[in-house]
């Protein structure tokens, strides 16, 4: 009893949900660390390609913190890094493989981005910095908790691109036909790639005008 | 050789790795503060790409795509090994970009004091990887397509890359608001130049 309630507490203790909400805003992995913005923004056309693609940074993020965390402490640092990108990609081999059988469309929509998990500097990142050396578990809250926080930008974008590109939500009609009537149209240069671009800057610029202390000095 | 120039120069302009697919946008956000490391990032990026792109299309065509075995036995027509391909890709680019930290670490000492952790990033810069898996996604045919594909997205690259570094040395003067100084104005001055890029939509020779 007395056991299970120490046991209770660590697994999520107070610096364990610190670990798993810090991703969330103070240091999100896209606006403030700026890493994996490589294969974030090009699937941001379409809300749903982006949940699909959220859902799967956050497996692979995840389950390759927990692996690589469990064998960190024999992996040599010399070949440390093509032992990462091992594990990355048999994962993400996987899970292209789960996407092809089971939502073919939207695996044909993602294209190469699928594969361009493997390169995503967010998972590179967290493996380097927090799985090489820390426990399975906290590994396993940080990686979970930073792929939140990387699907939640994707999906705020996706989110506007969708609504203002082409007045659809998840492919519905969300904009009334008597607007249409009244002349309003839907604005062509949200679904051209500059966008995602100007929106991430925008959302930065949000972000910070908030968290005062994340502002660039010069 | 019409077709091999229409490739380059789609691969410089149109299909800009770092405006149209946001390949590459890590190391490109970071290490373009200075014109100067970004100069030599560009042509790291260019010769790992040159390298790399050709070798995965022999990979791909002899060992991945469906059927390519059957030259060894006939018996192997049907087999289809292209769902390895993320994993012998990335071990192909992993290799060639330990041989370049060597060879720059030996040859241009400063060069690879001022790139840092960046060139074994190289390894897993989106665009390399990119370029490996559009090449097999786009079904280039040839040795020669596979290259001027290559180097074409590596000077495209190398121009984005330059480019938004000599403005960031510029805007170090401006008067930015402060929430959205550093990445934020990197953001939306990329975005600025993508619309501009947008205008070779549509050139081929």
């Amino acid at each position: 009893m007395n056991d299970k309630k120490i046991r209770g507490k660590s697994v999520f203790s107070k610096n364990n949900l610190k670990i798993l909400t810090e991703p969330f805003s103070g240091n999100n992995p896209i606006i403030v660390q700026i890493l994996g913005i490589c294969s974030a923004l090009a699937v941001t056309v379409k809300l749903e390609p982006a949940i699909v693609m959220a859902l799967s940074v956050t497996f692979v993020l995840s389950f390759s913190n927990l692996i690589y965390s469990l064998i960190r402490k024999t992996v040599p640092p010399r070949i440390r890094i093509i032992v990462q990108l091992i594990i990355i990609s048999t994962l993400v081999i996987f899970v292209d493989q789960l996407l092809k059988a089971f939502v073919y469309d939207i695996s044909k929509q993602l294209s190469v981005f699928v594969g361009l998990i493997i390169t995503n500097c967010v998972i590179m990142g967290r493996l380097e910095a927090f799985a090489s050396n820390n426990n399975p578990w906290t590994s396993f809250l940080d990686g979970v908790g930073n792929g939140i926080g990387y699907g939640m930008i994707l999906i705020i974008v996706a989110f506007f691109r969708e609504l203002l590109g082409s007045g659809t939500i998840l492919g519905y009609n969300v904009i009334p036909q008597a607007l249409y009537n009244l002349g309003y149209v839907n604005n062509g240069l949200m679904i051209l790639p500059p966008m995602a671009l100007i929106l991430i800057g925008v959302i930065i610029w949000v972000h910070r005008s908030i968290n005062k202390e994340l502002t660039d000095k010069n | 050789m019409k077709e091999l120039i229409n490739i380059f120069v789609r691969s410089i302009f149109i299909d800009n790795m770092i405006f149209a697919y946001f390949l590459g946008m890590c190391s490109y956000l970071a290490v373009s503060k200075t014109v100067k490391t970004s100069n030599g990032l560009g042509i790291a990026v260019v010769f790992v790409l040159v390298v790399t792109v050709p070798i995965n299309f022999f990979i791909n065509k002899y060992l991945l795509s469906p059927g390519a075995l059957s030259f060894i036995n006939p018996s192997l027509a049907d087999v289809d090994l292209s769902f390895l391909s993320f994993i012998v890709f990335i071990a192909v680019i992993a290799a060639i970009v330990q041989l370049v930290e060597m060879v720059i670490e030996k040859f241009l000492p400063t060069l690879y004091i001022s790139l840092g952790i960046f060139l074994p990033l190289i390894a897993v810069n989106c665009a390399i990887m990119g370029a490996s898996l559009f090449m097999q996604e786009r079904g280039l045919q040839t040795f020669n397509e596979s290259l001027s594909f290559a180097l074409g997205s590596g000077i495209g690259w190398w121009l984005a890359i330059v480019s938004i570094a000599a403005i960031r040395e510029k805007l170090t003067y401006s008067n930015i608001p402060a929430p959205l100084r550093g990445n934020g104005i990197a953001f939306i001055i990329t975005g600025l130049m993508a619309i501009a890029f947008m205008s070779f939509m549509g050139i081929t020779i």
